[in-house]
């Protein structure tokens, strides 16, 4: 299939070896499992079970509040001990709305409330709603709720479902053994999409470096394309140029179809939807074993790391165990990082939980993170050549180091995927992403801050309306009392203003 | 066990430093500079040596007067911005040109505006046209390699006569080839006569000819540049586009009176060209940053050395060129950017004629 040319990108050196042989493992359970109820972009899941309380695996434990949310389930039989506080799986390691379990041992699944029928009799509702209930997100990262995008096609007239096995980010292995080991559940969750999604295509995209995978899936999508009718969706696996960042969803698009997402749109408007091949598998396992997403996979690696592997993970296990399960370090890491190294985040400690958005842990030594001091820039352009998104990093750094926002903006902060790609090629070692990061939580904090200010006043004149109100209804009675006085015949009325207050 | 928080990633980095641009720079200049200094002799070895010495110092002093650390010394920009002025200036040009020279490029092309990166103005080429313009003299005294190889060649000692200004140069010097040509033409003499002694197109691949210390070897320089190339420490878009424009316009004219404009070789091979195109021109805080600014820039240099050589005051004019390309950078840099994803040209968000149709 012919290709697109996507611009920018760099490509770092993917140390995925180490990980990459290893078949995936079992972890172990844990003692103790701290459940966050913030797992996913969106509000956070409010806990209804109580201190003391049995739960089975797959009991919702969680409830999803408002549109954009999802359910949190027990990943495991056991007892409730506690619904507090506990360090967020975030740089920051604040505390976060956290249920802990205690396993018992048994890993006893929960009756599905559903009953189990063929996915394919179901509607793209229904599909969305058991996804939705099942507490499946985005699983590249975003952790964006599944069954939110699976209803995308009331609004948009859709094509091609494009499932993104990129895996793009270095060192990280798991989206590669989990196609290599379970394609055909993979396929399964994906069609199961696509038939929600009503797509005429299917197009799964897996960079050139997993040719493994690329086998699996295209052995899975033979087999599939065989015994499936005629109006179902065409299948096809695309191998993808080993290129960071092709993992993004805009730029994934763009290659596989030549167009770029209009700028503050979605892939949709180009009537494609994206999703991970690890959200794919989620989605099989919901819909054809009633099973909510309680357990993920990651790749533990780095060269801090002793013997790293793939590891299938309750939620809320504490990082530490994945550690200790990988023997441990070779050497003190000098950096502990959640997801790939590019646009992974360090985390605060390792006691806090594994959460559905976890994709990898990187013990990384000094030599791999290479950290340098800041220097000033030379103007070289490389940062300008890497943009995928056709910036001026170095022009938007030097707006917003001295806090100039709109300048920032004007040259395309809203437009920047902080994906590290110039930063990675800054001669001078100049935190770009950082700046940009500062950038976007003060541009974000500013509208807060203007939107609070006009709610203020919006709030404020409707009370000077109508106390204004209130004063003239008492006005316009107390003149009417007095032609009443003067006519004492006439009986007494309210005045319009005093009904409404 | 806890980690230390505000950091952010990437957590992995490509591995290129201001250093190590800045030692490959140095890496591909140094067959051309050997060649200049081997062939010019014992003057212009003192002439490199003092004019790099004097580079670091004042680059020393201009941190010191800044009151900041004197760790940017080591990141080699000093270092280079000496060794590009040393290899433009006459090599057998007294001390204190090296040293004036050097004093103009660090304090006055550099530090003043703020130091590294905060330039303008290309610092050596800043250096190059002051000194030019304030001692024409020296500046101009070219030595020919017959008298520099020759039986009379100055040695290590007899040489400090000439680098200290005590020995006159009158008579043994002589002008560079586009010196000559340009004297020669304005007295009305065609094309044909005044190359047919002077110029010899392998020669002037080779560097077998007068002019500065390190500009004459053609093939050196364009294999320094070759080399940087393919270490990606430039990119071909300003070399080209400088000598593309400078070949368009040279053939053009040579095509319409071969008499008077010399044709494309004659150009290229002469004069500072390829060490400008590929060393000078190509310096990255005084050039755009965006592919389509660099072509802009480099095409500009290109037209601007053809037409000080051609029209001007001037017999060579790479160095104006560049400065006056450097003025345009800000402008450049503010047009010619990259077009944003998703986005127009005019930087509207694209949209599709079969979207509406899409969004239900």
């Amino acid at each position: 299939m012919k290709l697109f040319h996507i611009r920018g990108g760099v490509h770092p050196a993917g140390n995925k070896e180490r990980s990459a042989a290893q078949a995936i493992a079992d972890l172990p359970l844990a003692p103790l499992l701290h459940v966050p109820m913030q797992q996913h972009s969106g509000a956070p899941a409010l806990p209804v079970v109580r201190r003391g309380e049995q739960v089975l695996k797959g009991q919702l434990i969680g409830h999803s509040q408002g549109t954009v949310s999802a359910p949190v389930h027990a990943p495991t039989s056991g007892r409730i001990m506690g619904v507090g506080s506990y360090p967020a799986h975030h740089p920051s390691g604040i505390p976060v709305r956290t249920i802990s379990l205690k396993p018992d041992g048994e890993d006893r699944w929960i009756t599905p409330s559903d009953p189990l029928v063929d996915p394919f009799t179901l509607s793209g509702e229904e599909i969305a709603a058991r996804v939705s209930a099942a507490g499946v997100v985005g699983m590249g990262g975003a952790a964006f709720p599944a069954g939110v995008k699976l209803n995308l096609r009331t609004r948009y007239r859709l094509h091609t479902l494009v499932i993104n096995g990129a895996e793009c980010e270095p060192y990280l292995t798991c989206d590669d053994r989990l196609m290599r080991e379970q394609p055909e559940e993979v396929l399964d969750g994906v069609r199961i999409m696509a038939h929600a999604l009503g797509v005429s295509h299917i197009l799964i995209g897996i960079e050139n470096n997993k040719p493994e995978a690329q086998a699996a899936l295209r052995e899975a999508a033979r087999k599939a394309l065989a015994t499936q009718d005629a109006a179902a969706p065409t299948i096809r696996v695309v191998g993808l140029p080993t290129r960071y960042p092709m993992g993004s969803a805009k730029h994934l698009v763009k290659a596989l179809s030549g167009r770029e997402t209009p700028a503050r749109g979605r892939t949709a408007d180009l009537g494609m939807v994206v999703y991970n091949a690890a959200t794919a598998f989620a989605v099989h396992e919901a819909l054809r074993l009633g099973r909510p997403l309680v357990s993920r996979l990651v790749t533990v690696t780095g060269g801090a790391i002793r013997y790293p592997a793939n590891l299938r993970v309750h939620l809320g296990t504490p990082v530490e165990r994945l550690i200790e399960f990988c023997g441990g370090f070779r050497e003190p890491p000098a950096r502990l990082v959640s997801g790939g190294p590019m646009m992974g985040e360090p985390l605060p400690s390792v006691r806090v939980p594994v959460v559905k958005g976890s994709m990898g842990i990187l013990a990384l030594t000094a030599q791999e993170v290479a950290q340098r001091e800041e220097g000033p820039c030379i103007r070289c352009g490389n940062c300008v050549r890497a943009c995928p998104c056709g910036l001026l990093p170095l022009e938007m750094a030097a707006h917003a180091r001295v806090g100039n926002l709109e300048r920032v903006v004007g040259l395309g902060l809203l437009d920047c995927i902080s994906c590290g790609s110039c930063a990675y090629v800054c001669p001078a070692g100049i935190p770009l992403v950082q700046y940009f990061n500062y950038a976007k939580g003060e541009l974000a904090a500013r509208q807060r801050a203007k939107h609070k200010q006009m709610e203020t006043r919006r709030l404020a004149e409707q009370r000077t309306a109508r106390l204004e109100a209130l004063q003239r209804a008492k006005r316009e009675a107390l003149a009417q009392r007095k032609a009443a006085a003067a006519k004492p015949m006439a009986p007494p009325r309210p005045s319009p203003g005093e009904a409404r207050i | 066990m806890t980690i230390p928080s505000p950091i952010i990633g990437p957590h992995a980095h490509g591995g290129d430093s201001i250093p190590r641009a800045m030692g490959l720079v140095m890496l591909a200049l140094i067959p051309a500079t050997l060649f200049g200094l081997v062939q010019f002799g014992w003057p212009a070895r003192y002439l490199f040596v003092t004019t790099v010495l004097a580079a670091l110092l004042f680059e020393a002093l201009g941190l010191g007067l800044a009151g900041r650390s004197l760790r940017p010394l080591k990141d080699g920009s000093a270092l280079l911005t000496g060794w590009l002025l040393a290899m433009t200036l006459p090599p057998w040009a007294p001390w204190w040109i090296g040293v004036v020279g050097a004093a103009l490029a660090i304090l006055v092309g550099k530090q003043v505006f703020g130091g590294l990166g905060q330039n303008l103005f290309n610092p050596a080429m800043v250096a190059r046209v002051a000194l030019l313009v304030a001692f024409p003299l020296p500046m101009t005294r070219f030595v020919a390699p017959s008298v520099t190889l020759g039986p009379d060649a100055p040695g290590m000692v007899g040489a400090l006569g000439i680098s200290l200004g005590a020995t006159p140069l009158d008579g043994i010097s002589s002008a560079s080839l586009l010196g000559q040509v340009r004297t020669e033409l304005s007295r009305g003499l065609g094309l044909d006569n005044i190359l047919a002694g002077a110029y010899d197109p392998w020669q002037q691949m080779w560097g077998h000819a007068a002019g500065s210390l390190g500009e004459t070897s053609a093939l050196l320089l364009v294999l320094g540049g070759l080399f940087l190339l393919y270490r990606q420490a430039i990119t071909w878009h300003i070399p080209v586009a400088l000598l593309g424009a400078l070949t368009l316009l040279a053939t053009l004219t040579h095509g319409l009176d071969p008499a008077r404009y010399p044709g494309a070789l004659y150009h290229l091979l002469s004069g500072a060209t390829l060490l400008g195109a590929f060393f000078i021109a190509t310096d990255p805080v005084t050039s755009p940053v965006s592919p389509r600014g660099q072509l802009l820039f480099g095409a500009g240099c290109g037209a601007l050395v053809f037409v000080i050589r051609t029209w001007a005051g001037y017999p060579e004019g790479m160095a104006f060129a560049v400065l006056l390309m450097n003025a345009c950078t800000p402008l450049i840099d503010h047009y010619l950017r990259p077009r944003i994803y998703g986005r127009n040209a005019r930087g509207a968000p694209l949209s599709y004629a079969d979207a509406a149709e899409r969004r239900l």
